[in-house]
């Protein structure tokens, strides 16, 4: 090989270990743009409101009011209702898939099903619970006696239940996994049935990766927009109960957006934008610390 | 006659700051099997690896001293060239899983980009795995994927690759260290062939291999090169208490 | 006394996990009226005519969805090209230094990245695409698309490359293959079944992802080839005629959802295809 060709090849080293350098640099700038774009193009509706923006009972943009509090009383009342459904549910999958049935048919049906369920679209979600689940809701609704919106803060929150289960769930199963069989055996030994070793042995060991499961679904919910938009009634008011129309941030966004005319109506969602940014990432990094931690200890 | 293609000089290797080798001296012949004993985590490794220059591709890892290959040190040399002209064999059977044998045994040059006919690369891969012994037993298939041959194949397969760069000399870190008795007498006999044409160094942790393949032997002890010698006289009358003690197990 | 303990203890074993199996089959109930309801009202509307032409106006009856299906797979070709090379590359970084400060930053941000709601990518495509364009286009969709894609890319680059064994990377060099020829040519090539599946798995993400594409590729009624004028795609004409009055179009947005499910239901089974054929055995 000559030297000429030597040196080329060295070149192209160089060359390459550039490239990649720079990749990663990129997606570094790429994550930081993102939150300065959003920050500057905060500014106008940041120093019309300031921190009264979160406060603000009023979002009307024909007198260029804009009070986020409809919103984010919006998104957390649809997402912990979520949550709260979907606990029970994603426990027990964890349970099952973890513990009692690791492999075989049962097993795979379910996990197949869960990687099918997290795999379908949002808008399908919305779609079929504006032709499905709102109708049914409404006639739930007729027969209570209340206001027969049909749309609402519940509705919105069956539909994310169902989207949110294959998160907690697949995390929650690999969680209680990880529970090292010494501690289940030690437990059985000693002559516990299967009840009381999940109970008191696999659960509190489980604990906190389970929380973390909870954690990353919680920040699926908050930022979960297509389902949510089109069954929760898109109003612009505080909800005043659970089956009431609202608006979530995400939602509110989606709906105003594109025909938002005045800049301070877009800076305004913009900071929306920014809020769901930093909430998500807040919410996803403790989630993900919890569950590294967790892998590394056992 | 007998002459020197690899003269190492003061020789020290460390990782991070711990130093690994001490200072060793030894040279290397031609036509010449130069087996490298020691016990276990004595430095063997790394002394090969400093010899193709491999070792400095570990993170924190320093070479000083010098090693010259036809007189000429290689540590002024591109890596690229010196890991060219001496080929390596390792301890675990490797070979490339994405190609087949045929691709496998021309992988130094195909990698390289060199360019070379499609008859030139016949003539390589059928002399290469004839010195390596393997031809009758693959050249039926050279087209199948190398991981479906059995451990000292694949073995086989890799010194056939190393060979196919003509190297003038090939190491080999324990060959035979995964290998069952038969693949491992295959590659001792193997090995006796081959220093018709190339210098070997093996690094070994079998006494009796030793014995069987090496005309030299060079006895390392934390580090430090304790003996080196003809083989002959390094198994009967060894000077150094340590290279006894080891030969005759008391410890590693 | 002791014996009805005993008995009880039994008893609540079974019932819990009798919970358990109930509940967990209760979750997947929904998947199934999903799919059955897709199904049921979307494989009607599906002929020849509904996958080559045009949408019609209203009170018009046929038509149907090509547009939608040339502006996702425009999009898709975007995306791909913004988001493959780089996620490949920055992969390949992150495995090659697994400690370092750059590594921990990169990965701490593709965690953010992944994180991020799909509605405020859209809104940073909007604001960095449209804005500066002037106008909605199906670049500003692929953009947001990209970006979505960019973090399952790297993710599965890295974790695959991570799993090829350091022998065949010393093979590689000990022939004195320089570096880079060694990460193209040997490396990656063993874990080429896992970074497929990453990229099909990230299409598979971003295909019937509407939010970002709302105020980016915008929709359109038209056929258009233009990657510089607003597009059409699967999910925004779903989102649009379902929440459009007229039930024509509705059994359309049914049909629509059909071809975009099984479309994805299709990526994901390839996926598992790709790993179970092309592994590479080390
Ligand atoms: N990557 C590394 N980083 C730091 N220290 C290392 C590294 N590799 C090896 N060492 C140390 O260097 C010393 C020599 O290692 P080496 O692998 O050369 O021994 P060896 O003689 O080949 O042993 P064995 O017979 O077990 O293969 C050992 O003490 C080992 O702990
Ligand atoms: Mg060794």
């Amino acid at each position: 090989m000559s030297i000429q060709s030597l040196s080329k090849a060295g070149r192209s080293e160089l060359f390459f270990q550039g490239v990649l350098y720079l990749s990663a640099c990129f997606l570094v700038v790429l994550v930081f743009a993102i939150f300065l774009s959003l920050l500057v193009h905060s500014i106008p509706s940041i120093n019309e409101f300031g921190v009264g923006f979160l406060f603000g009972k009023i979002w009307d943009p024909v007198f260029g009011l804009f009070g986020a509090l409809p919103f984010l009383v919006g998104t957390l009342l649809t997402s912990f209702l979520a949550l709260l459904i979907s606990i029970p549910f994603s426990l027990s999958i964890s349970i099952f898939l973890g513990e009692y049935f690791t492999e075989g048919t049962f097993s795979s049906v379910l996990k197949s099903a869960i990687e099918i369920l997290a795999g379908i679209p949002s808008i399908i979600y919305g779609f079929w619970g504006l032709f499905v689940l709102v109708p049914l809701i409404r006639s739930l609704q007729i027969k209570l006696g209340i206001m027969p919106y049909g749309v609402g803060i519940f509705t919105a929150s069956l539909i994310l239940f169902i989207m949110i289960i294959p998160y907690s769930a697949s995390i929650g199963r690999e969680v209680v996994q990880l529970v090292p069989s010494e501690f289940k055996e030690a437990a059985f030994s000693l002559g516990a049935t299967r009840f009381e070793v999940i109970r008191k042995v696999i659960l509190p060991y489980a604990r906190s990766g389970i929380l973390a499961g909870i954690l990353l679904a919680l920040g699926r919910a908050l930022g979960e927009t297509m389902a949510v938009t089109m069954v929760i009634g898109n109003v612009n008011v505080i909800p005043d109960s659970i089956f009431s129309p609202a608006n979530t941030m995400a939602s509110v966004i989606a709906n105003e957006f594109a025909e938002a005319m005045e800049n301070l109506h877009l800076s305004s969602l913009v900071q929306i934008g920014l809020l769901l940014f930093v909430v998500t990432m807040i919410v996803n990094i403790i989630g993900r610390h919890i569950v590294k931690k967790m892998s590394v200890e056992s | 006659m007998e002459s020197t293609v690899l003269k190492i000089e003061d020789l020290s290797a460390y990782f991070s700051e711990e130093r690994i080798l001490k200072d060793v001296n030894l040279s290397i012949l031609r036509k010449r099997v130069t087996a490298i004993m020691g016990p276990s985590g004595c430095g063997k490794t790394t002394l090969i690896r400093c010899i193709n220059r491999m070792h400095e591709l570990v993170p924190g890892a320093k070479v000083s001293g010098r090693v010259f290959l036809d007189g000429k040190d290689i540590y002024t040399m591109n890596p690229i060239i010196v890991r060219r002209k001496i080929g390596m064999v390792f301890q675990k059977p490797n070979p490339f899983p994405t190609m087949n044998i045929y691709d496998n045994v021309i992988a130094g040059y195909k990698l390289n980009g060199i360019k070379i006919n499609r008859n030139e690369q016949d003539r390589i891969v059928e002399e290469s795995l004839k010195k390596a012994a393997l031809w009758d037993e693959v050249k039926d298939f050279l087209y199948r994927k190398g991981t479906f041959l059995s451990g000292g194949q694949q073995q086989r397969l890799c010194i056939a690759r190393a060979l196919a760069m003509q190297p003038e000399i090939i190491l080999l870190d324990e060959p035979t260290s995964a290998l069952d008795p038969k693949s491992t007498s295959h590659i001792e006999e193997l090995i006796s062939q081959l220093k018709k044409d190339v210098a070997i160094i093996l690094v070994t942790h079998n006494i009796a291999q030793a014995a069987r393949v090496s005309d030299f032997t060079a006895f390392l002890y934390l580090g430090e090169l304790v003996e080196f010698g003809t083989s002959e006289k390094i198994f009967s009358v060894p000077e150094d208490k340590r290279t006894e003690e080891y030969l005759t197990g008391k410890f590693g | 006394m002791q014996k009805d303990t005993v008995s009880w203890r039994i008893l609540k074993d079974k019932i819990f996990k009798g919970f358990v199996i109930l509940l967990s089959f209760v979750s997947i109930l929904p998947l199934l009226f999903i799919l059955f309801y897709i199904v049921k009202n979307g494989i009607t509307s599906i002929n020849w005519e509904f996958l080559t032409h045009l949408p019609k106006h209203i009170g018009e009856a046929g038509g149907g969805i090509s547009n939608a299906l040339v502006g996702t797979g425009i999009l898709l070709i975007i995306s791909c090209i913004l988001a493959v090379p780089l996620g490949i590359l920055a992969g390949i970084y992150l495995s090659e230094h697994r400690k370092g400060r750059l590594s921990y930053l990169t990965r701490l941000c593709v965690e953010v990245l992944q994180g991020i709601p799909s509605i405020v990518i859209g809104i940073i495509a909007y604001l960095w695409v449209v804005l500066s364009m002037g106008t909605f286009s199906a670049l500003s969709g692929g953009v947001a698309l990209g970006i979505m894609m960019l973090p399952v890319i790297v993710r599965t680059t890295e974790e695959t490359l991570k799993l090829v064994p350091f022998e065949l990377k010393e093979a590689s060099l000990a022939l004195g293959v320089p570096y880079h020829r060694t990460i193209l040519k040997v490396i990656l090539p063993a874990a080429m079944s896992g970074i497929v599946t990453g990229i099909l798995l990230s299409v598979a993400r971003v295909t019937g992802e509407t939010a970002p594409l709302l105020f980016t590729a915008f929709g359109s009624p038209f056929m258009n080839f233009n990657i510089f004028k607003p597009i059409s795609a699967l999910p925004l004409l779903i989102f649009n005629y379902a929440t459009s009055p007229y039930p024509e179009w509705h059994s359309i947005a049914w049909g629509a959802s059909f071809v975009l499910v099984i479309f994805v239901l299709i990526l994901n089974i390839i996926t598992k295809l790709v790993t179970k054929r092309w592994k590479v055995q080390f």
